[in-house]
């Protein structure tokens, strides 16, 4: 049986228990967040004892030769010496707060230190006391700051402190940026199809300003899918911004469409499909091979398109998708 | 003389094959559901990285053998008639990227000696 020695104390790892199941267990508070090796969240650093592979997965080279691990994928081995990550942690202070819909917060982080990314990256928001939620970066590196959009969940708990607590001025961590949903700009020409569902919008949104900022050629479509009209946000923005750019195309959805909400529907002047988006972006394209695809959301419709896309043609080495996984229990 | 590998155009031909066949074999029923809970992209990486290893390509391939690999569907009825349409598949994938058929034949063959294992026999 391997064990893992943390701030002094040895701990035994049990039978198919992870390094964070283990400290968890032991009444150890580690940040953590979806538990299925993408947030990065539970990411810990292994002084000694050796590390699989598994372990390590999707994390930066950089890192991963300086001994983190994600604790939440590590049936270790061996014996392994752990610290936190404490030193990876970047200071940010809300500087802007305000609601982009009924349920969707919108919140702009100043960043203390350096700090690049790329739009449509993520980064893990960490409260003081620890609690850690994954959120996706809207906004450009060239406004130095983050613009996050936030689905204000009814029992949820950072997006509800966010909302009724946190103030300007508010002091967090972040550590990130994490994955490689972005624009790349090495691809001028290609279309790009974009789909989100929900805050699904905020890194299609950055990725979106990127590619439009960036002069892309090619044509790209956004489709921000959310079940009724009111879950849309940033509706005339974008709207506006298929006025100005010929090439950029943008289908707000709702998959259903409620009569009293007729009326602010006709007073935009614009359309909004209904339905399911997956059906819609079908019916919209049809022919998407040698696209780029962002997908990103709802979990099982970003997996479940994945699929389609896939079999319709789209390489995927060409489709970047982040499921928002909810926080593990 | 070079690898079948080289022969037919390396790395990137080996990904367009997988891809193609990946696709062939997510819509075919024959076997289809044998694939619903698998993770694409990493079959396809360890398909990659086997086929590049029986074609003679650099060694890549750090899965499972073909045993292992396959016991777990053993009991969902994995059975000869699946194997056929795999290997079906796969040469039709590689006769549609213009692969001489001499070379989708040996590809053939090699597929056609894991049977056994894939079966556990
Ligand atoms: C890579 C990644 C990127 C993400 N980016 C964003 C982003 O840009 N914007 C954003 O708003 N969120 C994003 N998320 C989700 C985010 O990390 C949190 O899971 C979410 O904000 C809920 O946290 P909470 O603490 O408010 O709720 P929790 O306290 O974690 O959950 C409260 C309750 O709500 C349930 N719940 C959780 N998620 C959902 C859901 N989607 N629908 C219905 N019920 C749910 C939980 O099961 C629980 O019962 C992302 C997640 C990942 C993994
Ligand atoms: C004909 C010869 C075959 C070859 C050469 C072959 C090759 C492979 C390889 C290299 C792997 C990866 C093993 C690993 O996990 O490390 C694999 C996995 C798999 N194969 Fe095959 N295969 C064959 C036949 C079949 C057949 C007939 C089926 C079913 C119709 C099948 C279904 C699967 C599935 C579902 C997996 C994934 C298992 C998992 O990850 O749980 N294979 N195969």
């Amino acid at each position: 049986m391997a064990t893992i020695k943390y701030k002094g104390e040895v701990f035994s790892v049990k039978v198919n228990e992870t390094v964070l199941d283990t400290l968890l267990n032991n009444g150890i508070a580690v940040k953590n967040s979806c538990r299925s090796g993408v947030c990065q969240s539970c990411v810990l650093k292994a002084e000694k004892g050796s590390l699989t592979e598994k372990s390590q997965q999707g994390l930066k080279d950089t890192l991963k030769t300086q001994g983190y691990f994600l604790s939440c994928m590590s049936y270790p081995e061996n014996d392994l010496e752990i610290v936190s990550s404490t030193e990876l942690q970047i200071p940010v202070t809300i500087i802007d707060k305000k609601m982009l819909n009924s349920d969707v917060l919108y919140i702009k982080l100043k960043y203390e230190k350096d700090f690049s990314f790329y739009a449509g990256q993520f980064i893990n928001l960490i409260r003081n006391d620890g609690l850690t939620r994954s959120y996706s970066i809207a906004s450009l590196p060239s406004e130095k700051s983050i613009d996050l959009h936030i689905r204000i969940l009814p029992s949820g708990q950072m997006s509800n402190w966010l909302s009724s607590n946190a103030s300007l001025g508010e002091k967090l961590y972040i550590e990130g940026p994490i994955g490689d949903c972005f624009y790349s700009g090495d691809k001028k020409e290609q279309p790009l199809l974009m789909v989100g569902t929900g805050t699904g919008l905020a890194p299609l949104y950055g990725i979106l300003c990127d590619a439009l900022g960036q002069n892309h050629q090619g044509e790209i479509h956004l489709f921000h899918g959310a079940l009724n009209f009111s879950g849309l946000y940033l509706i005339k923005e974008l709207f506006l911004l298929a006025e100005k750019y010929s090439n950029f195309y943008y289908y707000p959805s709702v998959l259903k469409n409620e009569i009293e909400e007729v009326n602010q529907l006709n007073q935009l002047n614009q359309e909004v499909k209904v339905g399911a988006i997956d059906k819609l972006v079908f019916q919209t394209i049809k022919k998407m091979k040698g696209w780029r695809a962002f997908l990103c959301g709802n979990p099982e419709l970003v997996y479940s398109l994945k699929k389609q896309l896939f079999l319709a043609g789209v390489s995927l080495k060409e489709i970047y998708a982040d499921a928002f996984l909810p926080s593990a229990k | 003389m070079s690898s079948i590998y080289e022969q037919i155009g390396g790395k990137p031909a080996v990904d367009m094959a997988v891809e193609n066949f990946y696709r062939k074999v997510l819509t075919d029923e024959r076997i289809c559901h044998f694939f619903d809970d698998i993770d694409m992209e990493k079959q396809m990486a360890k398909q990659a990285g086997f086929l590049t290893m029986v074609l003679g390509g650099p060694n890549s391939y750090s899965g499972k053998d073909m045993r292992q690999g396959h016991q777990h569907l053993l009991s969902k009825g994995l059975n000869d008639s699946h194997v056929d349409a795999v290997i079906e598949l796969l040469a039709q994938t590689l006769r549609e990227l213009n692969i001489p058929q001499e070379v989708v034949q040996q590809i053939a063959n090699v597929a056609e000696s894991t049977r056994n294992d894939v079966l556990s026999r």
